[in-house]
């Protein structure tokens, strides 16, 4: 399991995912051993064979409050941290990059304010960007696996999503709320840049001119 | 136990029927509880079957990248059905109409639930659910291609057979309904003299707190049926966005039945766990007030975190950390169940035979199914797994591991009082063994999958998730092997197999004070209750009983 959170992590909230996984994932494997561990034992030390008398015990208020209060006390803490996490994920920088996405049966299109379209994210290292979501016909849901943050596109209202990228790269999207047909291959990418380079690619609107003399056009 | 069990004539109640037909008809028109207990476990466990075929299948397309078996429209049909199929045809009523059923009454010393023909009817209703169910696979338009939750906008727009299908439903949820009630009013009037509620087994309070759920949750996902169908057939507007409606309305009215009915679901398995482990460790129940009163306490709470399915859906963002804080109380109380079994065992008198074994196997992955739970309740790693693989293999481990272990552990438990017979125990033995081992192969490595992000309910994927897929398909095959060598030992038994004792673990509930397969009327003279429902004292005055 450990070998999927190698590597630097591709934004600031794949680390912060991970970290929440890990603690929650200890916590619950300790138990799961305690758990297994103690049935097993009993089953032998007290195997039938072994002839021992049982003993009926009705319960134990003091260990009963002790296995309440406990576990009450981890959940808590386990709450705790996916929130903290979440808020990392939620909370809109006071400076975003902002782009609008528009999911359609079976594709991803996004407009940026200085009018260009692509079907590729395009998205600058730095700051970070924030998406509108829209759908036009069903719900669907954009998902960055390894930012580890996903948004369900609801057809009627407009969510929003935040990458927050640590590193330049290519990384999948895929669509994550079932949308018929050809739902598992609704996927694109999107593609970091670093500031510099996105500036160039942003400020190249000749694709616009294009784009809108074929509209003028129909 | 009084005096006088012998009874005057042996005939069990297959032998003796409630009318006068004979042959299939005896069946068809019963008004016994104990055979409409074992008419809904043929029904169940065929639809079970077929719903197993279907995932399996399902699993054969997945076995690498690209089309291997079928297209996509029949791949998204393929888990609609399979999904369908296992909620509203198996697990949902499954262990309450089959065990319930049967042994509510053995267990209160009832000689019938309170409405004998009601119960006739509600199998009725089943059946024909499940017939418009098949009905709806076959009509021009096609088989339904929506997956189980039936999301609008998606299930307006297709032009499968949606309506057919959710009527199908709305009809199964009568059935559900009709049981509930009647377990309602068979626990408050039926109980033999002297059983008072803290003397009432704890498959019992799980049966009673179950039917509440029944009673109270399931009129939710009949309206919402309704609206849709309007939606569907008139464009009325309430949830399609295209005409002003809401599709999150939607996903609320249905999950406000859809989680309770989670509890549904598990509920009746945490009642038979109880059962179970003190018959095989031979004392009594550590903690029997706190497993009855966490069972009525999770069917009381489980209404209020129907959202935690909905956490990337748009709801605001307090919705969603008060309903993720919800989540992890109300999971409370299933943990400190596991906690009562096991302590449960500690200087016992085991004797691990092969229901027991399903429960220990039950411990592991319904324990594992519950601690994922864990992840996918917090808010932060849910934004990241949810509909994804992880969600495909948590609510395996939950409702397959979980509840799908005790359908077996029951069976196991409870066959040789229903039938008659014993089974091969050797077997059975290999059986669970297998089943684990197929169980983990089968959904472990979807875990796996999911946190590296292959979305569920896809048809295609990335040529970086084929090895886990390919080990999780071996995995169904030896899964497919394991349910053949269940049945089929529980079918050959009932053929070839030796003659079952009245009481083969040493139980001490009232279902073992009655012979094997039990009369027409359960009890020739109503028993009184004197004691706690573990006490293994009696099993040395029981000796004297059985015949
Ligand atoms: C042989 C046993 C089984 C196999 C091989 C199997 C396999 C699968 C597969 C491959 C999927 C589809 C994953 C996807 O594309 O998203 C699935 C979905 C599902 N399974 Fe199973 N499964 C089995 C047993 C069960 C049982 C016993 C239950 C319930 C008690 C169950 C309930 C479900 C549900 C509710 C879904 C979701 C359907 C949907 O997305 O609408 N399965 N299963
Ligand atoms: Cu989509």
């Amino acid at each position: 399991m450990f070998l999927l959170f190698t590597g630097d992590p591709a934004s600031r909230t794949t680390e912060v995912v991970d970290n929440v996984m890990i603690y929650i994932v200890a916590i619950s494997v300790l138990l799961l051993i305690g758990v297994t561990v103690t049935m097993v034992y009993f089953v032998f030390k007290y195997h039938r064979n072994k002839g021992h008398k049982p003993v009926d015990i009705h319960g134990n208020v003091w260990l009963e409050i002790l296995w309440i209060g406990i576990p009450t006390i981890l959940v808590m803490t386990m709450f705790y941290y996916g929130y903290m996490g979440f808020r990392v994920i939620r909370d809109i920088p006071d400076n975003v990059f902002e782009v609008n996405a528009t999911a359609r049966m079976w594709n991803w299109q996004f407009n940026y304010d200085n009018g260009k379209i692509t079907d590729t994210l395009y998205i600058p290292l730095d700051p970070p960007t924030l998406l509108h979501l829209s759908s036009v016909d069903v719900n669907h849901s954009f998902y960055v696996p390894a930012f580890r943050v996903k948004e369900d596109v609801i057809a009627g209202r407009e969510n929003y999503l935040i990458l927050q990228p640590a590193k330049t790269g290519d990384y999948d999207v895929a669509c994550a709320e079932y949308c018929g047909l050809n739902h598992s291959m609704m996927y694109t990418k999107v593609k970091v840049l670093t500031p510099e380079k996105f500036n160039l690619w942003y400020s190249d609107t000749s694709s616009v001119s294009a784009a809108k003399a074929t509209k003028a056009g129909l | 136990m009084a005096n006088g069990v012998i009874a005057e004539n042996n005939r069990s109640f297959f032998e003796e029927s409630t009318n006068r037909h004979s042959g299939i008809l005896s069946w068809l028109l019963t008004t016994d509880h104990k055979r409409i207990g074992i008419l809904y476990l043929i029904a169940i466990s065929a639809f079970f079957i077929v719903g197993a075929t279907f995932g399996i299948l399902m699993r054969l397309e997945l076995i690498a990248p690209g089309e291997t078996l079928m297209g996509p429209q029949t791949y998204n049909s393929f888990f609609t059905l399979h999904g369908v199929i296992m909620i509203f045809l198996f697990i949902v009523p499954g262990l309450p109409a089959i065990f319930g059923n049967f042994f509510l009454p053995l267990q209160i010393g009832a000689r019938d639930v309170a409405f004998p023909r009601l119960n006739l009817l509600s199998w009725y209703i089943y059946i024909l659910g499940a017939i418009l169910v098949v009905t709806s696979l076959l009509l021009p338009g096609g088989p339904v291609d929506t997956g189980w939750t039936f999301y609008i906008p998606y299930s307006v727009r297709t032009g499968t057979n949606v309506s057919l299908a959710i009527f199908a439903a709305f009809v199964l949820g009568f059935s559900s309904i009709l049981t509930g009630l009647n377990f309602v009013t068979t626990v408050h009037r039926m109980r033999a003299p002297g059983m008072d509620f803290f003397r009432m087994p704890l498959f019992v309070w799980s049966m009673y707190s179950t039917a509440w759920i029944q009673i109270i949750a399931t009129p939710v996902i009949g309206i919402t049926i309704l609206l849709v169908m309007m939606e569907r057939l008139f464009g009325i507007g309430i949830f399609d966005p295209s005409l002003g409606g809401d599709p999150i309305l939607y996903q609320h009215l249905f999950w406000i039945y859809s989680h309770p009915a989670v509890y549904i679901m598990i509920l009746p398995a945490m009642g038979i766990v109880s059962e179970i482990i003190p018959t095989f460790a031979r004392r009594t129940i550590f903690g029997y007030k706190a497993i009855a009163f966490s069972s009525l306490a999770i069917a009381f709470v489980g209404y209020l975190v129907w959202a935690h399915h909905m956490f990337t859906s748009g709801i605001s963002d307090t919705a969603r950390w008060i309903f993720s804080f919800l989540t992890f109380i109300v999971a409370l109380p299933s943990g400190v169940k596991v906690f009562n079994w096991v302590a449960t065992m500690y200087k016992g008198s085991i004797d691990p035979k092969p229901p027991f074994l399903w429960v220990m196997s039950f411990i592991v992955l319904f324990s594992i199914g519950g601690l994922t739970g864990l992840v996918v309740g917090s808010l932060a790693t849910d934004i990241h797994l949810h509909d994804t693989y992880f969600v495909v293999a948590h609510f395996h481990y939950v409702m397959f591991g979980g509840t799908g272990t005790i359908f077996f552990a029951g069976l196991y438990y409870w066959y040789p009082k229903m039938f008659g017979k014993m089974y091969n125990i050797k077997v059975a033995n290999i059986s669970v063994g297998l089943f684990f081992v197929a169980f983990n192969l089968l959904y472990f490595p979807k875990f796996i999958l999911g946190y590296q992000g292959m979305p569920r309910r896809y048809y295609d994927y990335l040529p970086e998730f084929t090895q886990l897929h390919l080990i999780s398909t071996i995995g169904s095959w030896i899964m497919g092997i394991t349910l053949i060598l269940i049945f089929a030992n529980l079918i050959y038994s009932l053929l070839k197999g030796a003659k079952a004792p009245q009481n083969p673990w040493g139980g001490v509930t009232l279902e073992w004070h009655i012979s094997s397969p039990p009369p027409l009327e359960n009890f020739h003279e109503i028993p009184y209750v004197d004691h706690e429902p573990y006490d293994f004292s009696l099993l040395e005055k029981m000796k004297n009983e059985s015949h």
